[in-house]
């Protein structure tokens, strides 16, 4: 393999105008969530006892770990299936989704009626009832969270292990970079291991909702349906991220590199879309997706960008260029957040003229998490080595 | 001397032929009884009214129809004959008198001197103020100074009708003779009043024999009304509430609800916003026989906010109004999506959707820097 | 040029196993040994022939339990809950069409195998003594997956404070504690909700409908309903209990499908393990053959 352009710190002002937009509206949500701890959730949100799990639930944890799939993806595809190839867009990706599960840990605090009470979870083994899926998705994204920060660790010591650095950064790097390398591969394995679990049981919670789901959703195939779509979504993440990040900060781009790799989605979708639907017709359910309601527009909204993502990644012409595979990877991320809102919300029915809509503080902390989330990432790409050029193998 | 004629009525004598002790006590008892009196007070009653002081009682008549005295008239229990010769010493009222003139007035101040502390002052009728109470004058006295006079030596004042109690009829918009209640005249001294157009009569039987037992007056409200018979509202004991509760209303009278004795609340029934007990104790000793009973919603007679200025048909607020007789649904409607969260979270959406299209315009745009 | 095809076929073998996996795993939902009631289970009996509608039991329960009354349907005047919610535990609903009216005693139906406690993270709902589901404080984070979980829509929450408790029937367990009944069982006038042993009561409701069938609908929901529930229900002959909102649910125990996929994918932790050792190696195999430091 030839070797890979070192990553770079991109450099250039922090605050630019961009950033300060990020930052007027994070302070906004950080206001409001300041009133949701003080005057409840009542307060602040559309939840209800009909609706108890709302977008905070639905988007922020469990499709905003989905997002945060790249990492996870790209370790499959670089330390499992050994295409080293791919290794410039490995740090991007943990990056991302670094960032995207500690938005949705942060969202978690803000979604549970008692936050510090969630500290209980790992101290109280005694507690655990192991029949439950959350506790499972809980402990396992605690542990997660760690992990995709341990496996960036090396960007950050590498960065202040560089001349001029900060002496106590330089000391910490020094002393841990050496343990955390020595360590990298069970962190790596276990990396790999633990989404794997969760994504897995972010599919199950809702199977406990019975009869309350949709038929079009419901399914024993839930979990599975949820670990590749959020494997393919990682895949699209990394795509998107790619192209606009070069694009932004005027990089190489990496489009060639990212066709080839763009395919693997394009297969995942078809297994996906395989399994789905002959599990819908074997049920006797496809009569469902031809009534006239919101449930069945939602669920062809969702084929379409299904197979519309993927019928353009299977076209080596589509997915040759930066816009063709941009944007079908935009429809498959896409198909996968409304796939994942629709099993949580839309085809969510607790009956009794029950009703969800998120509250405007609600959504304004959504917003406000995910630019909290952006800045944080245009911070760190500036100022560490996560960014690098394409490998010359990805130019041939 | 100015005393009533002792003979009985003639329907006195015929019910009760002779005046042994126990058809005193009959009497006695049936009073405590009719004003909510314990049974043990009859006793004490007939202690008092056989000691040689029975209590006495000057009831004075100013801008008023003589209704109250006359609703007096028609009590059974006790009948007014048992009343004023053998419980208390009616010794000046105007309409039962048989005295009149320099008589008369001679023997309101010989009452007052001979009785002082310790008289009771009846008051029926408003009081007219304007021009210095010229509207009302007996024997030359303003009603104003005559109130006053009596009023100061007397161990208990009842107003009774809503005349006396606050104004009545008379004070009606434009209210040209400035017609007042006796407590706004006698402004710092305990007025009982009894409102009502005519006040149940035996509502004053309460308050009097009371007092002449026991020396005591009842427990009485923000407005001096006795709360035994003025603490709940016409509408919280009606007999046609069930019909209220389960809305089924007179829309006109005649009609078929008329008829089958709806809710009159409709009709302009003031029963909601009055305080009395004319559903539980009737008037005139015929049951049923009361506004409502006989199908005319309440006007609110004893209410100084509504009697006389609120119109007979306009409807009140109900004011504690008790659950109805409905349930939960099987099915309630819970639905809560509020128009400016969808307004923003569109924006959101749509901002999001926005900008990736953009994104991906952008991208086919700029020329591929990697060739 | 496309990603190495056997990799990628690899890849879909591994998803066709698993979903053959999952198929295979139906078939075992018969094996799983189902939950009965403890020997000293107690419930209740709610025989809607006898209701009048009196929501007598509605009060009880309110004192019994301290909770404030619920004015926000009447503009702050009167107690009138439209749903069990934060300050309803137990509630009178009214069933009516063109011809058929019934009342129905809605709360928790403490089922024999609870959705909400298979939910619950760390054991906050519990079955605890004769077997009724009553929830601990210190143990809840909040997370209302219970009330994701529960069909009939029971554990409700104090969205309007800002530390939060669930809010549902617990039987009066602290009244049974000393001795008493539950407090709508204790106060109705016409027995019409009792409180006993849950075999004796479900005895006695099988006789009711033996005595009466013409009284009765020829079914005791609760028997076998979701798993079985300790709270039974008796309901007139023509209005079924689908009418009076009880979902159907059949004879599988809610939480049944669900544990059993979890229990075959974690049982004994094995898979997790066996795959982290899996892909361990795999990743220092391949490190081997890259010649390089593995590092992202």
């Amino acid at each position: 393999m030839s070797a890979n352009a070192k990553p770079e710190p991109i450099g250039g002002p922090l605050w630019t105008p961009a950033f300060k937009v990020l930052a007027a509206i994070f302070g906004v949500s950080a206001l409001l969530m300041i009133w949701r701890f003080a005057a409840g959730l009542g307060a602040t949100t559309g939840l209800s006892d009909g609706y108890p799990w709302g977008i905070w639930i639905a988007f922020d944890v469990v499709t905003g770990t989905a997002l945060g799939c790249g990492g996870y993806a790209m370790a499959f595809l670089v330390y499992i299936f050994n295409k080293g190839e791919y290794h410039p867009l490995v740090r991007p990706a943990v990056l991302t989704s670094a960032l995207g599960y500690t938005m949705a840990a942060v969202a978690i605090h803000l979604d549970v009626g008692r936050p510090p009470f969630i500290y209980k979870i790992p101290i109280f083994p005694g507690w655990w009832n192991l029949n439950s899926v959350l506790l499972e998705v809980a402990l396992c994204v605690m542990i997660y969270v760690g992990v995709l920060w341990l496996e960036l660790s090396p960007a950050f010591f590498e960065q202040w292990q560089k001349k001029g650095a900060h002496p106590t950064l330089k000391k910490v790097a020094d002393t841990f970079s050496p343990i955390v390398n020595t360590l990298m591969i069970p962190i790596l394995a276990v990396g790999v291991l633990l989404p794997s679990m969760h994504q897995t049981s972010l599919g199950a919670l809702m199977l406990l909702g019975g009869q309350k789901v949709h038929g079009l959703w419901q399914t024993p195939f839930m979990p599975l349906l949820f670990l590749i779509t959020c494997i393919a979504m990682g895949y699209g993440v990394v795509v998107m991220e790619s192209q606009l990040a070069t694009t932004i900060f005027h990089r190489r781009r990496e489009t060639q590199l990212l066709a080839r790799m763009a395919v693997v989605p394009a297969y995942l979708t078809l297994a996906y879309l395989a399994i789905r639907l002959v599990d819908i017709v074997l049920r006797g359910r496809l009569g469902l997706a031809f009534a006239f309601n919101v449930q069945a527009l939602m669920f062809w909204v969702e084929m379409a960008l299904f197979i519309g993502g993927t019928a353009m990644l299977f076209s080596p012409k589509a997915r040759g260029t930066a816009q063709g595979q941009f944007q079908a990877a935009m429809l498959l991320v896409l198909a996968g957040v409304i796939y994942r809102l629709d099993a949580y919300l839309v085809a969510y029915n607790p009956g009794r003229n029950w009703t969800y809509f998120p509250a405007v503080p609600e959504v304004l902390i959504t917003v406000g998490i995910v630019a909290a989330e952006l800045m944080a990432y245009l911070y760190i790409v500036k100022r560490y080595p996560i960014l690098g050029g394409a490998s010359e193998a990805a130019h041939n | 001397m100015g005393r009533v004629d002792k003979k009985p009525s003639p329907e006195v004598r015929l019910e009760n032929p002779s005046w042994g002790r126990r058809d005193f006590m009959k009497v006695c008892t049936m009073a405590a009884a009719a004003v909510g009196l314990p049974s043990w007070a009859a006793e004490k009653m007939a202690q008092a009214a056989a000691s040689p002081k029975k209590p006495s009682v000057i009831w004075l008549h100013f801008q008023e129809c003589t209704g109250c005295t006359e609703s007096l008239l028609r009590t059974s229990h006790p009948d007014v004959a048992n009343l004023i010769l053998d419980l208390i010493s009616l010794d000046y009222h105007e309409t039962l008198f048989a005295a009149a003139g320099f008589n008369a007035e001679e023997v309101l101040q010989k009452t007052m001197e001979e009785n002082a502390g310790k008289y009771v002052l009846v008051v029926e009728g408003a009081i007219p103020t304007k021009e210095n109470g010229i509207y009302c004058k007996i024997a030359g006295k303003t009603a104003v100074d005559m109130l006053n006079e009596v009023a100061a030596k007397a161990g208990a004042i009842i107003a009774i009708g809503s005349c006396a109690s606050w104004g009545g009829i008379p004070s009606a918009d434009p209210n040209p003779t400035g017609a007042t209640g006796a407590p706004e005249i006698l402004k710092g001294k305990t007025v009982v009043t009894l409102p009502g157009c005519p006040a149940n009569p035996y509502n004053l039987l309460g308050v009097v024999l009371q007092y002449a037992t026991f020396g005591t007056l009842p427990a009485l409200d923000a407005k001096a009304r006795p709360l035994f018979a003025y603490a709940r509202v016409i509408h919280e004991d009606c007999p046609r509430r069930p019909h209220f509760d389960a809305g089924r209303f007179v829309g006109k009278f005649g009609d078929e609800g008329h008829k089958l004795g709806y809710c009159l609340y409709k009709t302009g029934c003031k029963g909601p916003a009055t305080h009395a007990n004319c559903s539980l104790l009737s008037f005139g000793e015929v049951p049923g026989a009361w506004p409502i009973g006989i199908g005319h919603p309440c006007v609110g007679c004893t209410e100084q906010a509504l009697a006389f200025r609120v119109p007979i048909h306009t409807t009140v607020e109900v004011d504690r109004p008790t659950p109805p007789d409905t349930y939960a649904p099987l099915h309630a409607d819970h639905s809560n999506v509020g128009p400016v969260a969808t307004g923003v979270a569109g924006l959101v959406g749509g901002a999001l959707i926005g900008a990736g299209l953009m994104a991906a315009k952008k991208l086919g745009e700029a020329p591929e820097k990697e060739k | 040029m496309t990603v190495d095809r056997r990799s990628v076929l690899k890849g879909m073998a591994a998803a066709g196993a698993l979903t053959a996996l999952g198929s295979a795993v139906e078939p075992a939902l018969e094996a799983r040994d189902r939950r009965v009631p403890p020997p000293d289970a107690m419930g209740m009996l709610y025989d809607a022939t006898k209701c009048i509608g009196c929501k007598t039991c509605m009060v009880a329960c309110q004192d019994a339990n301290d909770l404030p009354r619920d004015t926000r349907n009447s503009g702050g005047l009167y107690d009138a809950p439209d749903d069990l919610n934060s300050k309803c535990k137990n509630i009178i609903k009214l069933f009516k069409d063109a011809d058929r009216m019934s009342y129905m005693k809605a709360q928790c139906m403490h089922c024999v195998d609870p959705a909400c406690i298979n939910a619950c993270m760390l054991g906050s709902l519990k079955k605890r003594e004769h077997g009724i589901v009553t929830w601990h404080g210190e143990r809840c984070t909040g997370c209302r997956y219970c009330g994701i979980a529960c069909p009939y829509g029971v554990p409700k929450y104090e969205f309007e404070k800002a530390w939060p408790k669930v809010i549902k029937c617990e039987m009066c367990s602290h009244r049974i504690a000393k001795g008493q009944q539950p407090a709508c069982c204790e106060v109705c006038p016409r027995q019409a909700v009792i409180y006993g042993k849950y075999t004796e009561l479900l005895a006695e409701a099988k006789a009711r409908i033996k005595d009466s069938p013409k009284l009765y609908e020829p079914k005791v929901f609760g028997e076998t309903d979701g798993g079985g529930t300790q709270v039974l229900y008796l309901s007139k002959a023509g209005v079924s209990f689908q009418d009076l909102g009880l979902p159907d649910l059949g004879e599988t125990p809610v939480p049944e499908m669900q544990q059993v996929i979890q229990h075959s994918l974690y049982q004994g932790f094995i898979a997790p393990v066996a795959l982290f050792a899996v892909f361990g190696a795999v990743i220092w195999r391949n490190r081997k053959s890259a010649g390089e430091e593995v590092k992202p």
